[in-house]
């Protein structure tokens, strides 16, 4: 069998952004009935480039053929047109409108819905994906993976011949990404061009036919697909790694998610750990509307010199969890105790004073305060305290003295302590939230989504800040994160939560991992 | 107290409510529609300002109280169209060029008047009643409820109109769409400018025909602010309504028996100040503000102007 014909291909493609170039003349071939796996770091210009194929960026130069046509791709209807659909990182579904609706959006020539068209077309790709998705139920009630399928059949039915899935797993159990394994399996034996951005190598490797690897915006290679079949997953990883960072290999060789690329590396346990710091007994926190919360009486501690985890897919009560320990949102039920004291009924603050942090996962709308600089951001939880306001007034030389110095520990790249927090990147934002809440002997600190989103350096930095604090064995911390190995690499204990439910504690110790995605699927309809 | 209860009483706040309640009911629609659509529209007084000045003068000029309403309506799409350059197209805060609106309406309107008719008020006639029938003949109730302008029946069936609209249509799904997730909606390949602009224009339409209803039929005069708040009551009814016209019906229903028990309780002999009596409709809105605000549920949109490709 010869080669397959192009589906899409992409000459030259550059596109800036005010201070960024983020495509510099990317070519790139995507054949038919192929799974092309795009690699990169943050920032490397995967999405950017694929959103100049979906419509949603114009690229500045080059030029897109699509089945050998030269064409232009204005807007995302030019794409949707042109039979090239993609899946936002993103959902791009609306929570509140039930599975028919989200399909019938953009569907519409004339006045009625076409819903008899929808079910019709529903049922037909359920089948070939082979899932099953209620048309009357409301998308915010499906899972995530659900929801994933469910974007797919939209694509399919809007009649995409190039289906770009933009980081698909990352919200995924380890079954759902099974599934679409699967599915992609179908898709790619009808002929379609399927492109899979994804950060994970072994994910490329189990999945796709050939990979890409951006880097700084560039095409650094693409690996083949006689390679791809015919090299070990030993030899691909070394392919990439001198892809993704030339030169550099050797040094980098020890940076966790480059060893994660082969699979987590364990913590080794520590010693029987101190007392418990933060306790939570019988504590229910309702979850706001259409939000799931934590609906069961949930019981867990954290001992001092101890990282507890909790794993589950996004979605099933980490956020009331988070914030109802931190005192963002009241227990309904129960006790929170921080060593020893009754916290329940006390606000943020007081919590804070007790010594309980919480790293937020929503950096930029409740982590900083983006008007605001860097140094004010660095001390905003102190507001009114001395040695930065004495007696209401503000101590401008003690604020900068003390920023200055967790600039440099925490390696926060700022231009001056003066600029805006909110004009900087979201891995500077996460050292400034971390620098922040670790400063002034934190007891016990809420970590959500430590790392998400963050490029490889970042992500190792945070996760040896994590082993850093407990390391005296004076402090506690809760790792809620929806990465398995990121908790497999920092844990020593690992609770699991499903649909607000405290599903049970695994410890951290060798096969830990089928136990923790057996208790997540249990509890899930996935 | 127990004349109260009398037959009189009850059919004067009847019919004083649905009086009063229309163009609330209007106007309340047509914010409903642009809330939807993830455009909170602050200037909608503005709207049913400018739409009364337009709708009297016409139908002064014409003594025609049809041509009166298009003119209202007109009046209104003006307005809007300043909403749509301003805030959909340049993607401006929504609440500070609302109350630009409302300030310049206001001052606008004034000033044409004053130079038009001094300090002279001129009225129109009486615009005539349909009687529904079989349904007015019933007693009380009847007459009061079923012998309405023709306008008041066309507000009715808009009720239906929208909730079909909304519910069952493409344009309807699109609009919710654009007030829930307007990039989802682009993704799909539908210009959320476009939707958003509809939307806007339409309560502009029915804002401007509010407000000449109550200059045309309610009070036969045009005054300088003369709306008098009723804008920002239809505002509170559309939210509380959370997009399901029927409530934003019943709503205006009942706001306008607050607005008119101000003159069915003097009716009744009450003796009771009508300074307080004129602040019901205005302790009905904080009363129901605190009863149902908790719940009220906006589209996440709303009042976020939309720029592709900005998360």
């Amino acid at each position: 069998m010869g080669e397959a014909p192009a589906a899409v291909e992409l000459r030259g493609i550059s596109k800036s952004f005010p201070g960024v170039l983020a495509n510099d003349e990317v070519s790139l071939v995507v054949r038919r009935g192929e799974v092309h796996c795009l690699l990169g770091e943050n920032g490397a210009g995967k999405s950017t480039l694929m959103n100049v194929l979906a419509g949603v960026h114009r690229p500045d130069e080059g030029e897109i053929r699509v089945a050998g046509r030269r064409v232009t791709i204005g807007c995302p209807r030019d794409a949707i047109d042109l039979g090239i659909g993609m899946v936002h990182q993103h959902s791009s579904l609306i929570a509140v409108f039930t599975v028919l609706e989200n399909l019938l959006l953009g569907r519409g020539e004339g006045l009625r819905l076409k819903t008899g068209e929808a079910l019709a077309a529903l049922e037909e790709f359920s089948a070939l994906l082979g899932v099953a998705v209620d048309p009357w139920v409301q998308v915010g009630r499906l899972s995530l993976g659900e929801q994933q399928q469910l974007e797919i059949i939209r694509a399919l039915w809007r009649g995409s011949r190039v289906l770009i899935l933009d980081e698909p797993t990352s919200m995924l159990t380890p079954k759902g990404v099974e599934d679409l394994q699967r599915v992609l399996a179908q898709l790619t034996r009808q002929g379609l061009a399927v492109i899979f951005i994804t950060h994970k190598l072994r994910e490329a490797f189990d999945i796709g036919d050939r990979v890409s690897v951006l880097r700084r915006g560039r095409l650094a290679g693409t690996i083949d697909e006689a390679t791809m079949r015919g090299g070990t997953f030993a030899e691909l990883k070394q392919m990439v790694v001198e892809l993704m960072f030339p030169g550099e290999a050797a040094r980098l060789a020890r940076v966790a998610e480059i060893r994660g690329f082969e699979g987590p590396a364990r913590r080794s346990r520590r010693p029987a750990a101190g007392p418990p710091l933060l306790e939570l007994s019988d504590v229910l926190i309702p979850g706001a509307r259409g939000e799931v919360g934590i609906d069961e009486p949930l019981s867990l501690a954290v001992h001092a010199g101890e990282v507890v985890g909790v794993a589950g897919v996004d979605g099933n009560g980490q956020r009331p969890l988070a914030e109802g320990i931190a005192g963002q949102r009241r227990a309904a039920a129960g006790d929170i105790r921080l060593a020893g004291t009754t916290v329940r009924a006390l606000s943020i603050g007081a919590r804070q004073r007790l010594g309980l942090r919480y790293v937020t996962d929503d950096r930029l709308g409740e982590g900083v305060a983006p008007p605001l600089s860097v140094a004010l951001n660095l001390v905003s939880k102190r507001i009114g305290a001395p040695p930065f306001w004495v007696h209401g007034r503000t101590k401008k030389a003690a604020i900068e003295r003390h920023a200055r110095a967790l600039v440099e520990e925490y390696d926060i790249m700022t231009p001056t302590l003066d600029t805006p927090a909110g004009s900087l990147s979201g891995g500077t934002l996460q050292k400034i939230v971390v620098a922040r809440e670790l400063s002034f002997s934190p007891k016990v600190v809420v970590f959500n989504k430590p790392t998400h989103g963050l490029d490889v350096k970042t992500t190792a930095m945070v996760r040896d800040r994590i082993g850093r604090l407990v390391e005296g064995g004076e402090a506690g911390a809760l790792v809620i994160s929806t990465d398995l190995e990121e908790l497999l690499e920092l844990c020593d204990r690992v609770a699991v939560l499903s649909r607000g439910r405290l599903m049970g504690v695994v410890e951290n110790v060798p096969g830990a991992e089928q136990e923790i995605g057996a208790l997540m699927i249990g509890g899930g309809d996935e | 107290m127990s004349s109260l209860l009398t037959s009189e009483f009850l059919a004067a706040l009847l019919s004083g409510a649905v009086i009063a309640g229309a163009p609330l009911l209007f106007a309340a629609l047509g914010e409903t529609v642009s809330e939807q659509g993830g455009v909170l529209n602050i200037g909608l007084e503005g709207m049913m300002l400018f739409g009364a000045y337009g709708g009297f003068v016409v139908a002064h000029w014409t003594g025609s109280s049809w041509i009166g309403f298009l003119a209202a309506i007109v009046a209104g799409l003006l307005v809007a169209l300043l909403m749509v350059v301003f805030c959909v197209r340049m993607g401006r805060d929504q609440i500070v060029v609302g109350i630009a609106i409302l300030l310049a309406v206001e001052g606008l309107t004034s000033l044409l008047h004053a130079a038009q008719f001094g300090t002279s008020y001129p009225r129109l006639g009486a615009v005539p009643t349909v009687r529904v029938p079989w349904l007015a003949d019933v007693p009380v109730v009847g007459p009061s409820l079923f012998g309405q302008p023709a306008i008041v029946y066309i507000g009715i069936a808009l009720v239906v109109v929208v909730w079909w609209v909304l519910s069952r249509t493409n344009p309807g799904l699109h609009l919710r769409a654009a007030g829930w997730k307007p990039a989802a909606l682009d993704n799909a390949g539908v210009d959320v400018l476009r939707v958003r602009t509809v939307a806007v224009l339409v309560t502009g339409a029915l804002a401007g025909l509010g407000g000449g209803y109550m200059a045309i039929v309610v009070a036969g005069v045009f005054v300088p602010f003369m709306t008098g708040g009723m804008g920002f009551i239809a505002i509170v009814i559309a939210m509380l309504g959370r997009g399901r016209p029927l409530w934003v019906a019943v709503g205006a229903f009942l706001f306008g028996i607050a607005l008119s028990s101000a003159t069915s309780l003097q009716l009744a002999g009450v003796n009771v100040p009508t300074d307080v009596v004129q602040m019901l409709p205005f302790v009905t809105v904080i009363l129901a503000l605190i009863i149902f605000a908790r719940q009220s549920y906006l589209p996440s949109a709303l009042a976020t102007p939309y720029v592709r490709g900005r998360r």
